[in-house]
């Protein structure tokens, strides 16, 4: 029987498969187990009927193998005890596929009450994850064991929200939220994917999970808070650059992005879309920020979401002493 | 069609009948005589030329993928033009190819001869369909010159109505296209059941005509949707009307509901012409009747109407409730049966038969083991559970590709083998036609079943950039797909070699009983000079093989 089990799903165990398998990647949430059994059950459905069309087809082929030019069979044109048969077995089995699928997703859908809250913000091609304190992150920390629910919402287009570890995935959409929610159980650093086209930097949208142990992760998360209220400005600046989107159009090297770059910007003057240009200085830089359409650099698409409500006025503040290093 | 001028000049050699001198394709000649034809033969050889010329374009775009991803980073081209490779190659090989595949190219040509009629019941309107393809065809090329559209071929809102590419240009294409389906499948529902000869009542109809009709029923209720949410889209875009991006009032999820209702269905105007030439193809070559018809065309009808009823499986992860998500999993598992009655009808069927391993046989029995894994994959995402881990990865990629193309492309290629002799009077190598489809086969899985496994293991869909630990998976789904379009080729250079050099075919070359194989191969302008006896399509016992001929003919004395 083990030896079944290990060429079905190349492990030696399903309590050993928490490691990844042939078919599924390690585990790592509290529903992810219940979904890989439901998984290789199905794939076991799956391989005895896949087994037994392809062993009667081959049977047959083999046993009944004419030349060309033979002679017509004969045989029964229909069976209805036969035929109600191998209608009733497969919808026995398909309707049990069906309750299974629907307990387990009632879990994955219903967060417990009591949940950690988290708010995700997804844009073209950047996850912020925003704590309860106002903290806001690029990777997701949680804390191991507890109930996690993110609270989803898009700047732009539709993303997916996807930890293959975890196995939940949830559309993020624009105009409304949309929620989801897990319990992490093992520390450590998983991937988070977009699984809904996005456009250019559609496979770029990726970012991580870090499970810690519940002390640690109250540790982290007042440390990363306080650290930013410290810092210098352009630093503070540097940070909300790298974790708040800019990153992810506005390069600091000079190259062109989906955005003009960084080097250089503040202080010279740029070509419009209009045929006018403007100095960027430090009021061009906060409307591009809070209005991006109003004043388009030519050669770009008017394509940057609105950080309106998203940056306080001081943190733009930073964003522009951080330009200010940028000079040359 | 005028009179024909029967002094037609006879060559040297003496014809073995009076159709070599009057067949359809030698009665006129000239370019015109094909563009303003009403013959639905010809009308199905011009649809054949145009949907395989699209297969082998978006084959190309499928080419250019696999290269690109033959490297965790860039390998040949940019993202951008990596998006808009995915985009037209889902695009070009839906619109263009697998849905009009089947039902206008080999339908229009054996539909009639099946029921034993001259045409179908509206020349005129074949023609137009044909036109209204080639109209659309038109657009979709114009929307890659004038830029390429990147939104992937299901146009999702709110990106649809936001990136800067040809959109409008592409979809307006997809909406002429759907005009084209719609009227062949109402010349198909009109034919069947106005021009049905007398003596062939709907149970003695070969099983292709039952899934044929499903599918025209489908076509014609179905893609109106589709027309109308296209336009929708336009309407937005051109002048910022608010019905799906948020940003002016409208509901993306809409959108998607809107796009699947017809997108849903059009599976099975894909999928069930296909099951019909297999049900055709297991008889013929088991030499045996067809067993469980009324399960196998009953089945044809439930699928055609549960099929409207799943749309929102494609959605379990979009945000719509629970409660919806449940009903729309029951009842996608209820469209799994009719789909397993047929795999074990045919089956049954091969069961005691005489089985003729000719060439569109290997395709009917490839399709079988292709169609069983792309069909039992399903079953892992119309479960919600797995279905949430699964949506949206290459498992989902590997899973339509094994129904689509190892299950319709697979059976237009042993449709196209069956019906080869009788379209262009010309046998093929049978040698060279076994060799093209089983590297086909073998190439086919070595493509797929590696995206299965990256797909359940989370590789996303649509990934310009990958993870290093997926290299593997996608350097042999690459390897795969060169291999199969090296099946391609050897396929295309036996069945245009067989144009040149194949000896003549015989009428019936397979023994087959339906009634396009009564007339002489290829046929005569009006099929029939006669109208002709149809009995049951499925019983072979009367006919015998001739060597004198290569073929088979009807028994002395036999009815």
């Amino acid at each position: 029987m083990h030896r079944v089990w290990n060429l079905v799903i190349g492990g030696s165990s399903f309590r050993a498969q928490a490691g990844g398998s042939l078919w599924l990647p390690p585990r790592a949430s509290e529903v992810a187990g219940q979904v890989d059994w439901l998984f290789y059950f199905i794939l076991i459905v799956s391989l005895v009927f896949f087994a037994l069309i392809v062993v009667l087809m081959t049977l047959f082929v083999i046993r009944y193998h004419r030349p060309r030019g033979a002679e017509s069979a004969e045989g029964a044109e229909h069976n209805t005890a036969l035929e109600i048969t191998w209608s009733v077995i497969p919808l026995i089995l398909v309707a049990s596929m069906f309750y299974l699928g629907f307990r387990t997703f009632m879990k994955i859908a219903v967060a417990p009450a009591g949940s950690y809250e988290i708010l995700v913000n997804a844009q073209k091609w950047k996850w912020l994850f925003t704590y309860p304190n106002g903290y806001v992150s690029d990777e997701l920390h949680v804390p191991v064991d507890e109930p996690v629910e993110l609270m989803m919402f898009s700047q732009d287009v539709i993303h997916s929200f996807y930890v293959p570890a975890f196995r939940i995935k949830r559309d993020v959409v624009p105009g409304r939220y949309n929620k989801v929610w897990f319990r992490a159980t093992q520390e450590g650093r998983f991937t988070i994917f977009c699984a809904e086209y996005c456009g250019t930097g559609h496979s770029d949208m990726t970012s991580s999970v870090i499970v810690h142990s519940r002390d640690d992760f109250a540790k982290w998360l007042e440390e990363a808070s306080a650290g930013l209220a410290k810092k210098p400005p352009a630093e503070a600046g540097a940070d909300l650059y790298r974790t708040r989107g800019c990153a992810s159009c506005h390069t600091t090297d000079g190259r062109p992005g989906i955005g003009p770059t960084f080097k250089g910007l503040f202080g010279s003057s740029q070509p419009l879309s209009d045929g006018t240009s403007v100095v960027a200085d430090e009021n061009y830089v906060r409307e591009s920020i809070m209005d991006p359409q109003a004043k388009i650099v030519a050669g770009y698409q008017p394509v940057m979401p609105t950080y309106r409500g998203r940056l306080k006025d001081l943190e733009i503040t930073d964003i522009i002493e951080f330009l200010k290093t940028l000079k040359d | 069609m005028t009179t024909i001028d029967t002094t037609l000049p006879l060559g040297a050699e003496a014809p073995a009948d009076e159709s070599d001198a009057l067949n359809y394709l030698t009665v006129r000649r000239g370019l015109m005589s094909w563009l303003l034809t009403l013959d639905h033969k010809r009308i199905g050889i011009m649809y054949l030329v145009s949907i395989l010329s699209a297969f082998f374009l978006g084959g190309v775009f499928a080419l250019l993928i696999r290269t690109e991803l033959l490297t965790p980073q860039r390998t040949i081209m940019d993202a951008d033009t990596y998006n808009q490779m995915f985009t037209l190659h889902g695009a070009v090989m839906i619109f263009l190819f697998i849905i009009p595949g089947i039902p206008a190219a080999l339908g229009n040509f054996v539909l009639p001869i099946m029921l034993g009629a001259k045409d179908v019941a509206f020349p005129r309107l074949n023609l137009t369909s044909y036109y209204l393809y080639v109209f659309g065809a038109v657009f979709a090329v114009l929307s890659i010159a004038t830029g390429g559209v990147d939104t992937g071929w299901t146009f999702y809102t709110p990106y649809s109505t936001t990136t800067n590419t040809s959109v409008i240009a592409m979809t307006a294409g997809a909406f002429i296209l759907g005009f084209s389906s719609i009227l062949t499948g109402l010349n198909f529902i009109v034919t069947i059941h106005k021009l049905r000869p007398a003596g062939m009542g709907w149970f003695t109809m070969p099983l292709l005509l039952w899934a044929l009709y499903a599918t025209a029923i489908i076509q014609v209720l179905a893609t109106p949707v589709l027309g109308i949410t296209l336009l929708l889209l336009i309407v937005e875009r051109a002048l910022g009307v608010g019905i799906f991006d948020p940003a002016l009032g409208g509901d993306p999820v809409l959108y998607q509901h809107f796009f699947w209702f017809y997108s849903h269905p059009a599976v099975y105007i894909m999928i069930l012409p296909a099951m019909g030439i297999i049900s055709e193809l297991i008889s013929v070559f088991s030499r045996k009747h067809i067993f469980g018809y009324r399960f196998i065309a009953y089945s044809s009808v439930a699928i055609a109407v549960l099929g409207f009823l799943v749309w929102g499986h494609h959605m379990f992860t979009s945000g719509q409730s629970a409660l919806a998500n449940t009903i729309f999993s029951a009842l996608t598992f209820s469209v799994s049966i009719p789909s397993a009655i047929k795999v074990f009808n045919w089956l049954a069927t091969m069961y005691g038969g005489s089985i003729v391993l000719a060439t569109p046989m290997c395709y009917a029995l490839a399709f079988i083991f292709l169609f069983g894994i792309g069909g039992l994959s399903g079953l892992f995402l119309g479960t919600l559970a797995t279905d949430v881990h699964l949506h949206d990865t290459y498992f989902v990629v590997a899973h339509f590709h094994y129904v689509m193309m190892g299950g319709t492309v697979i059976a237009f290629l042993g449709g196209l083998h069956y019906w080869w002799p009788k379209m262009f009077g010309r046998m093929y190598s049978e040698l060279w036609g076994k060799i093209g489809a089983a590297v086909i086969f073998v190439g086919f899985n070595i493509t797929f079943f590696s995206q299965f496994l990256m797909g359940s293991q989370g590789m996303p869909r649509r990934y310009y950039n990958y993870l290093p630990k997926f290299q593997a998976y996608h350097e042999w789904s690459s390897v795969g797909s060169y291999l199969m379009a090296v099946g391609f080729i050897v396929t295309a250079a036996c069945l245009v070699h067989s144009l040149l050099r194949g000896p003549k075919a015989p009428a019936n070359p397979w023994g087959a009983a339906s009634l396009e194989w009564q007339c002489s191969s290829p046929p005569p302008v009006e099929n029939f000079s006669t109208t002709p006896q149809p009995g049951d399509p499925y019983d072979f016992s009367g006919l015998v093989y001739d060597p004198r001929v290569s073929g088979y003919v009807k028994q002395e004395g036999a009815g």
